[in-house]
């Protein structure tokens, strides 16, 4: 379950990027996360998982985010970011998945058998040994994922998961989230994948909500999404 | 092909060549590096004049590459920048030592001219099996192989991660160089007055991904220690390989074997 009680945070510049944020998402729900450029969902992000630190409470995996809990939450909460090359730092998929199972205290044997089922899940045992730097966008996208469900979180975040991929890449993602049993927080433009994979929609302008609901009847509103610089998605403007 | 992406396709070329199969890839990183180390400071350990008792040297990287497989043409090819400076190292030794220590029938040779050769000799003997160590090795498992002998754990992740980035970051100014390129045809390489800001803007989006880059290592439990996966325990053959390879190197140096063999041949 992740709770966000009135937040607001603000960067050094004094800006004020959320404001009075607040909203609930129950575990097993799959909720996207939608504004215009600048609108606060990367920052959503980073204060789900204490990047940042803002005012206001937030409840991330059932705990009360401080620094006390914080290991605790990161370890139930996989993020997957935009850019896979920040994520994928190791240099081959299988050290990379290997990392945070050893990290948490997992032996090498348990952290390989997880490690093994995850890639067989994913279909993705032939990128087991593959260098990170020589995998294509698709590869390294599909690898991210896998490295964040070898730590089984609870939660999942992504950051924009089908930004650069080509039409067959993204159908493919879109599929694996659809596979996620998890509670998936999905920040994107992308308004078509984000119709595809999640049940419920919060549109974000300025820090605030704009609106919270049905993602069919969120991602309907032509006026509501004109206005904060978002598109029908185009499965939608088709009908 | 433009420098960047020959400069891309070379390190891919090293990590081919460190995914290959034969019984010096099998072996545990660690004995690799002990005996990569062991031979490095036994061959620096020969004497400036001992130019005759370093060549049986080179049969350990000999018998390398023809066991690994690895062509010693890419060797010298990827060598062919460090080699000049290695090189250059003893180039002035003839002029400042200049006692006759050898004579070869009518022709003398100076202390100097030895020292120079052994210099240039020992450089290339200690290149050869730095290359070898990484060709035949990947390299998370040389990073594993150093914290396991307590190499510094900030220098060894600085390795890794430089080894990670260096083709990224490779690529983002092959891009940057492109663009630079597209909007100034004709110009040979690029303006100096342009480097501070293309420097700059490279800085500054190293610096940004070394933020996100932290940021994703503390998301999966990183505590300032890597944890490598990839290394198994030492086997019989690896503890067989370094013995051999150390008792070889110390028998090579206080043996004077060119010195025996030789003998066999003037008697």
């Amino acid at each position: 379950m992740i709770e966000f009680k009135k937040v607001s945070f603000a960067y050094e510049t004094g800006k004020e990027v959320i404001r009075d944020l607040s909203f609930t998402i129950r575990g097993g729900e799959a909720v996207g996360l939608i504004g215009a450029n600048g609108a606060g969902k990367s920052t959503v992000m980073k204060l789900l998982l204490g990047l940042l630190f803002g005012e206001g409470e937030i409840i991330s995996a059932g705990l009360r985010l401080d620094k006390a809990n914080l290991p605790l939450i990161r370890r139930k909460t996989g993020f997957i970011l935009q850019d896979s090359d920040d994520q994928m730092f190791m240099p081959t998929v299988y050290d990379d998945m290997m990392f945070a199972p050893l990290n948490y205290g997992m032996t090498k044997e348990e952290a390989e058998r997880r490690v093994d089922e995850v890639l067989e899940r994913l279909e993705l045992q032939a990128l087991k040994h593959s260098y990170n730097h020589k995998l294509s966008g698709g590869e390294k996208k599909m690898a991210a994922i896998a490295t964040i469900l070898a730590m089984e979180p609870e939660t999942i975040l992504m950051d924009e998961p089908t930004a650069a991929l080509d039409p067959y890449n993204r159908r493919l993602i879109i599929r694996r989230i659809n596979g996620l049993s998890q509670t998936k927080l999905i920040a994107s433009h992308d308004l078509d994948m984000i119709l595809d994979t999640c049940e419920r929609v919060i549109l974000l302008s300025e820090g605030r909500i704009a609106a919270d609901g049905k993602a069919e009847e969120v991602l309907r509103d032509k006026a509501l999404l004109e206005a904060n610089h978002l598109e029908l998605p185009l499965s939608l403007s088709r009908r | 092909m433009n420098k960047m992406e020959k400069a891309l396709a070379e390190l891919g070329t090293m990590d081919e060549l460190s995914a290959r199969k034969s019984s010096i890839h099998s072996l545990h990183a660690g004995a690799k590096l002990l005996v990569t180390v062991a031979y490095i400071v036994i061959v620096m350990s020969f004497h400036k004049y001992d130019l005759s008792g370093l060549i049986p040297m080179l049969l350990w990287p000999v018998l390398l590459f023809q066991i690994s497989g690895i062509p010693v043409r890419t060797c010298f090819y990827k060598l062919r920048i460090v080699l000049p400076l290695v090189m250059a190292v003893g180039l002035f030794n003839p002029f400042f030592d200049r006692e006759i220590i050898l004579r070869v029938g009518s022709l003398s040779v100076s202390g100097g001219v030895i020292s120079m050769l052994t210099l240039m000799l020992k450089g290339v003997l200690c290149l050869m099996a730095s290359f070898l160590l990484v060709a035949t090795t990947p390299f998370d498992r040389i990073c594993a192989a150093l914290r396991a002998v307590h190499f510094p754990k900030t220098l060894v992740t600085l390795l890794l991660l430089t080894y990670r980035y260096v083709g990224v970051l490779t690529r983002e100014l092959a891009v940057m160089t492109e663009a630079y390129h597209l909007r100034a045809p004709g110009q040979k390489g690029i303006h100096i007055s342009a480097w501070g800001s293309f420097l700059g803007q490279l800085l500054l989006r190293s610096m940004d991904r070394a933020q996100e880059i932290y940021a994703a290592m503390l998301l999966r439990g990183y505590d300032r220690e890597f944890r490598y996966a990839a290394e198994r325990r030492f086997a019989m053959k690896d503890v067989a390989y370094t013995l051999i390879g150390v008792s070889l190197f110390l028998l090579l140096r206080f043996v004077n074997v060119s010195g025996l063999l030789g003998s066999l041949f003037v008697r």
